[in-house]
């Protein structure tokens, strides 16, 4: 496969981008991008959210063109119309949200993304075959929506390898695995390198660069920064250079001592109702007043259902399953609960926790009308809102001209930072969180952590669902694993290491263990 | 590609005005286009549609008159489109409401009584609420499409207003013909205006008008039906029930179609008969989206596909040209409304040729 | 009539109360596995029986009649894709704009042709076979779209089962956004399949207007439109169920016609009514189990697509 060989000796580079620019209404995508990745080279894109990486992507990938700069592929100047022309290159890539379709089997979806046609059957044969020659077992007539998330990706990455791949593209693979899977992944990609394959990888996972790539591009802010050997940088002078601050840790200090229990969970279990979901069983979790409780997992454990159950979307089978302050409200709705000072922040922002074509002003009512009292003898009291509205835009420092905007007009991290604080200021008992800062720029992401902290400083309950496992590190107390729809015995966060955190997400003994200690508890 | 559709940061304010103005210009056009094809002088054909029949005063009561049933269906359906409750059977809720307010007179046809136009109005709402709950029913417990569902009872109401009048309601008086009795004064709509057909209907569509805008406006509930229709997700972290909405709007917009066939029959129809109204039900969705789910709108609108029923009948008398243009001249309007739409969300650009090195 | 000799007329009758079900359920099958909801096939059921039955009448030439049907109907579907589908139009307004559209747009091009008698369209008869007793006549004996819709059925079946188009189309109604981003045009493919859909459906109307009534009047379809739409959830998105269907719903249809041949003493009204009252009882059985709806639906019909970035 591939050139073979030498996989630093070449001095031809595979790809080279020079000054490429492109435009989005408003804002500056890329701004003269520079890369060079040269055959049998893992190359690192790093950058932030929003730095530009996949519209780069894309554009080396065809989905989008390129306003002004040249590519090279091989020394030779072209320009790729479509992923068909890449893929024709010789270019394959791995999407972060992956490009699957779910009613399907493997073999189907692989079939799609192949030119011409195929015999289903010779093509079965030849996924087998490739699957287990790099260590990605699949069984082709699976339909992808019954497989684990790692094994879409597996899908994804066989789709590529079929194909000869001289680029391979990946965008944050190991987002959607545990730390010992994304090790195994990396096992094969230093494998392709060795083949003369160049695999362009994207993260901001800073770890993983300095272990796996041989080079790294640094984007911010659609800008090209520079070119480094992250084998040779730290950890913090990549991130600085990756945000061009230096960071700060969110300041925390330990509680020495924790609180009454405030959210007490018994034996929770509960039917998905989604026909890809994940049924929760037996979930038994204790949260105290003035601690950050994380909840670690792969998405797609059920995390889904554990929040619906927790926000009162779904009802529990009896009213003690989930109890808050020692009153049983398993069988209360969404509005009881508030009404209870039990706040909460869904993992979707447009359209979950808040509506995106209304202004700030109705999203402010949405969940706050009750605990607000901002309805007056039966009518809105459209002015009390308003005020409510610019109350969190203004502590929460949302960067909008106005709260007549619609929140759909708002960018990620603004939109998060009002949802935060428009949860926050109902003055919580209780706070759910579920992915604070998902796709949210570094600034709103420091200062989201910090409301976290602080309003658990101040003797509120948090519990966060995330799968950033830095972020969980960064501001939990205490943390609990969730893997397929059983909930890990919570540890204190000082006495549990990467290791076992991601053994607990493969879900190999979480569940077990949590019946032992949960007897004695 | 050099012209690209973009979308906009949020929806833009004035588009929602300009584009119902913009379909309507087009449509316009298009239609002179049309008259020039048929045969007939596009202008002459316009002011034969637009301005002839409104140039007195009883034309202009009889738009009302015609807008009154329109307004009324609009205005129930606006309610269920924004909670995305696509109920498409106004027509059906119309005339089940006509057939149970109507029913009130056949049987009581001797008493004289000034609560008995009162009952009938009730009973027409409650009918028209019945016919609309059904797909309420079928929707929230059995998830059947309320689309289909809706729609198949219009053609079971219509049968079976046929079959009432054709057989058990028919006037025995009325030489086998398929009428009722006709409505007595205790139950006939009072005119408002001496020498016009322009009734108490109206009042009561305007009494909608005015309260469904304050409901939507101001009210927990309205604020429930335009955020599960704009983000039902939303509206279950909030707290809301989708299928009380379910219920709610099916509820509501039958029972103001239930009054405006009752208002028909009590009204300018003045019994029961076998075709109680010429698609109101059917023409009030265009209404609806017209009028942009506004009540406001919806006077507007309604007042406008008004004229073109009465511009289509003068159109057929002065110039010969076939009613059924009526019906295009509405269908195109819907049209070219969804299409300029797009301007709402989306803007127009001409891209820069990029210069990317082939 | 003796022996089983009294089925012959009814299963006749049946066939043709169902051929433009199938037809119009096919067609429309096809444009929602591409994940497009055409609310719309009334009134393509409508151009596509006047366009038809004008023609027919005009050139006394059934081939150009079908043929003008299917473009007629192939053309409101266009005029759907270009909102729907580039101007980003909600789905279920545009179904409904099309229909109403529709039914204007038929009246007025019908207006000259009302009660206009036309021959209906030549039966097939295959020498020797179509002699066979029952058999025969019901096997042998149809005319051309009878057996035209039967193969369309089949060919649609293996188009989406059996080949590569068909497994794009498939991919393209269930992740647009996943089928976009592997390089296939998602639009263009819409497009294709929204007019094949609309040409199916103007067949379907053709077929009304030349054999089951041969006449043309206005609003003829009576609502088979929306119960096409009825039959692809009853039939879980699967072909061969729309043709059970729609035989199903042909022999509701045409009960009313031998029940009063039969003397019974049903007004014919309520007759009249089973058809829709069937269709609601059979949707609320079929949806009655919404898991089973929403794993054969596909995933992302209805839904706007915009290829953003």
């Amino acid at each position: 496969m591939g050139d073979g060989g030498t996989p630093h000796g070449a001095l031809k580079p595979r790809l080279e981008l020079r000054g490429i620019t492109k435009a989005f209404p408003g804002v500056l995508a890329n701004d003269k991008i520079d890369l060079k990745i040269l055959p049998g080279e893992i190359h690192a894109l790093l950058g932030e959210n929003g730095a530009g990486k996949s519209t780069l992507v894309k554009i080396i990938y065809g989905v989008l063109e390129a306003d002004e700069g040249d590519l090279l592929w091989n020394g030779v100047p072209l320009r790729i119309a479509s992923p068909h022309a890449a893929r024709k290159l010789g270019i394959g890539m791995i999407f972060q949200h992956f490009s699957l379709f779910e009613a399907m089997t493997v073999t189907e979806n692989i079939a799609l993304g192949l030119p011409g046609r195929q015999n289903m059957a010779e093509l079965a044969r030849r996924i087998v075959e490739v699957s287990n020659n790099y260590g990605l077992p699949l069984e082709p007539h699976r339909h992808v929506h019954t497989l684990s998330v790692g094994e879409k990706q597996r899908i994804e990455i066989v789709r590529c390898l079929l194909q000869n791949p001289k680029l391979l593209i990946m965008d944050e693979p190991t987002s959607v695995l545990t730390p010992q899977e994304a090790d195994k992944m990396f096992e094969t990609l230093r494998r392709l390198a060795d083949e003369g394959v160049s695999i362009l990888y994207i993260s901001h996972k800073l770890d993983e660069i300095k272990a796996l790539c041989h080079k790294a591009t640094i984007l911010r802010g659609g800008k090209y920064i520079t070119e480094c050997d992250p084998t040779q940088e730290t950890s913090k002078s990549l991130a600085e250079m990756m945000i061009g601050t230096n960071l700060v840790a969110p300041e925390h200090v330990e509680n020495a001592t924790r609180g009454e229990v405030r959210l007490k969970i018994r034996d929770l279990s509960m039917e998905t109702s989604d026909q890809f979901g994940v049924n929760l069983s037996q979930i038994n979790l204790d949260v105290r007043a003035g601690e950050v409780m994380g909840i670690a997992g792969v998405a797609g454990n059920g995390q889904v259902e554990f929040l619906e159950a927790l926000s009162g979307e779904v009802l529990s089978q009896d009213p003690a399953n989930i109890q808050l302050d020692g009153k049983p409200i398993g069988k209360l709705g969404p509005v009881e609960r508030r009404n209870l000072r039990l706040a909460f922040v869904p993992e979707d922002r447009l359209g979950h926790g808040s509506v995106p074509e209304m202004d700030l002003v109705d999203n402010a009512f949405l969940s706050a009308y009750s605990q607000k009292k901002l309805l007056k003898a039966g009518f809105i009291d459209r002015s009390t809102t308003t005020a409510f509205a610019e109350e969190i835009v203004q502590k929460f420092d949302v960067r909008t001209a106005g709260v007549s905007h619609t929140a759909g007009s708002l960018s990620g991290g603004n939109l998060q930072k009002f949802i935060v604080g428009r949860e926050m200021l109902q003055d919580p008992r209780l706070i759910i969180i579920a992915h604070p800062t998902w796709g949210v720029d570094a600034g709103a992401a420091a200062a989201i952590h910090q409301a976290i902290i602080d309003l658990a400083e101040n003797g509120a309950a948090v519990l966060v669902v995330s799968q950033d496992l830095d972020e969980l590190f960064a501001i939990s107390d205490q943390i609990a694993v969730i893997a397929e729809g059983r909930l890990s015995v919570n540890r204190n966060i000082r006495e549990i290491t990467i290791e076992e955190i991601g053994l607990l997400m493969g879900g190999t003994h979480g569940a077990g263990e949590r019946k032992e200690v949960s007897s004695v508890a | 590609m050099l012209l690209k559709i973009e979308k906009r940061p949020e929806p833009s304010r004035k588009m929602v005005y300009v584009t119902p103005v913009l379909a309507l210009l087009l449509t316009v056009v298009t239609s002179m286009a049309l008259f020039e094809f048929l045969g007939v002088n596009p202008v002459e054909a316009l002011r034969n549609f637009f301005i002839v029949p409104i140039n007195n005063k009883y034309g202009a009561t009889e738009l009302l008159v015609k807008a009154t049933p329109l307004i009324l269906c609009a205005i129930g359906l606006s309610v269920g489109f924004r909670a995305n409750v696509w109920n498409i059977g106004a027509e059906g809720q119309l005339t089940f409401g006509a057939i149970v307010g109507g029913g009130v007179f056949v049987y009581f046809h001797d008493v004289d009584s000034v609560f008995l136009l009162p009952i009938m109005i009730a009973m027409g709402a409650l009918g028209g609420a019945i016919w609309g709950g059904i797909p309420a029913f079928l929707k929230t417990r059995f998830n059947a499409n309320e689309i289909l569902t809706s729609l198949m009872l219009v053609y079971v109401a219509l049968l079976l207003l046929s079959f009432l009048v054709h057989g058990p309601w028919r006037d025995p008086d009325g030489f086998n013909f398929p009428e009722s009795r006709v409505f007595s004064d205790s139950a006939t709509m009072p005119v408002l205006l001496e020498g016009t057909r322009l009734h108490f209907g109206t009042i009561l569509a305007l009494l909608a008008v005015f309260g469904t805008w304050i409901m939507l406006a101001k009210t927990l509930v309205g604020f429930q039906v335009k955020v599960i229709g704009a983000a039902p997700k939303a509206g279950a972290y909030a707290g809301f029930s989708q299928k009380k909405i379910i219920w709610f709007s099916l509820l509501f917009g039958g029972a103001l179609a239930g009054i405006a066939g009752v208002s028909e029959v009590a009204g300018p129809v003045g019994q029961l008969l076998p075709s109680i109204s010429p698609g109101y039900g059917f023409t009030a969705i265009i209404v609806a989206f017209l009028g942009r789910l506004h009540p406001a709108g919806i006077i507007f609108a309604g007042l406008l596909m008004a004229l073109t029923y009465l511009g289509g009948e003068t159109a057929q008398i002065n110039l010969g040209l076939p009613v059924a243009v009526t019906g295009v001249f509405q269908g195109m309007v819907l049209f070219y409304l969804l299409a300029c739409d797009v301007l709402v969300n989306y803007r127009f650009r001409f891209n820069k040729i990029g210069k990317v090195t082939s | 009539m003796s022996g089983v000799e009294w089925i012959i007329p009814i299963l006749l009758t049946v066939i043709t109360a169902a051929t433009p079900l199938v037809f119009a359920g096919i067609g429309e099958l096809v444009t929602e596995k591409s994940g497009v909801l055409n609310l719309g096939v009334e009134g393509m059921l409508l151009v596509g029986a006047v366009a038809a039955f004008v023609t027919a009448t005009v050139t006394g030439n059934y081939f150009l009649a079908v043929a003008a049907g299917a473009l007629a109907g192939a053309f409101l579907a266009f005029l759907f894709g270009v909102l729907t589908l580039s101007l980003m139009a909600n789905q279920v307004a545009t179904g409904l704009a099309l229909t109403l559209f529709g039914v204007g747009v038929s009246a007025l091009i019908g207006q000259d042709f009302v009660g206009i008698p036309v021959d209906a369209l030549p039966k097939l008869a295959v020498p020797g076979l179509s002699d066979i007793p029952v058999l025969g006549p019901v096997l042998f004996g149809q005319d051309a779209l009878v057996y035209l819709s039967l193969f369309m059925a089949a060919l649609v079946s293996w188009f989406l089962y059996r080949t590569k188009g068909g497994l794009i189309l498939r991919a393209v109604g269930d992740s647009h956004n996943a089928a976009h981003s592997i390089g296939y045009s998602v639009i263009g493919i819409r497009y294709l399949a929204v007019m094949f859909g609309g040409a199916m459906s103007g067949v379907g109307g053709a077929y009304l207007s030349l054999a089951y009534t041969p006449m043309w009047a206005e609003n003829m379809t009576a609502g088979r439109g929306w119960i096409a739409l009825a039959l692809i959830v009853f039939a879980t998105w699967k072909p061969g169920l729309v043709v059970v269907g729609a035989y199903m719903f042909g022999g509701i249809t045409i009960l009313q016609l031998h029940a009063q041949a039969a003397g019974l003493d049903v007004p014919s009204q309520i007759l009249s009514m089973l058809p829709y009252l069937a269709t609601v009882v059979v949707l609320v059985l079929i949806s009655k189990d919404e898991s089973r709806i929403r794993k054969h639906a596909p995933a992302c019909i209805g839904k706007i697509f915009h290829p953003a970035a």
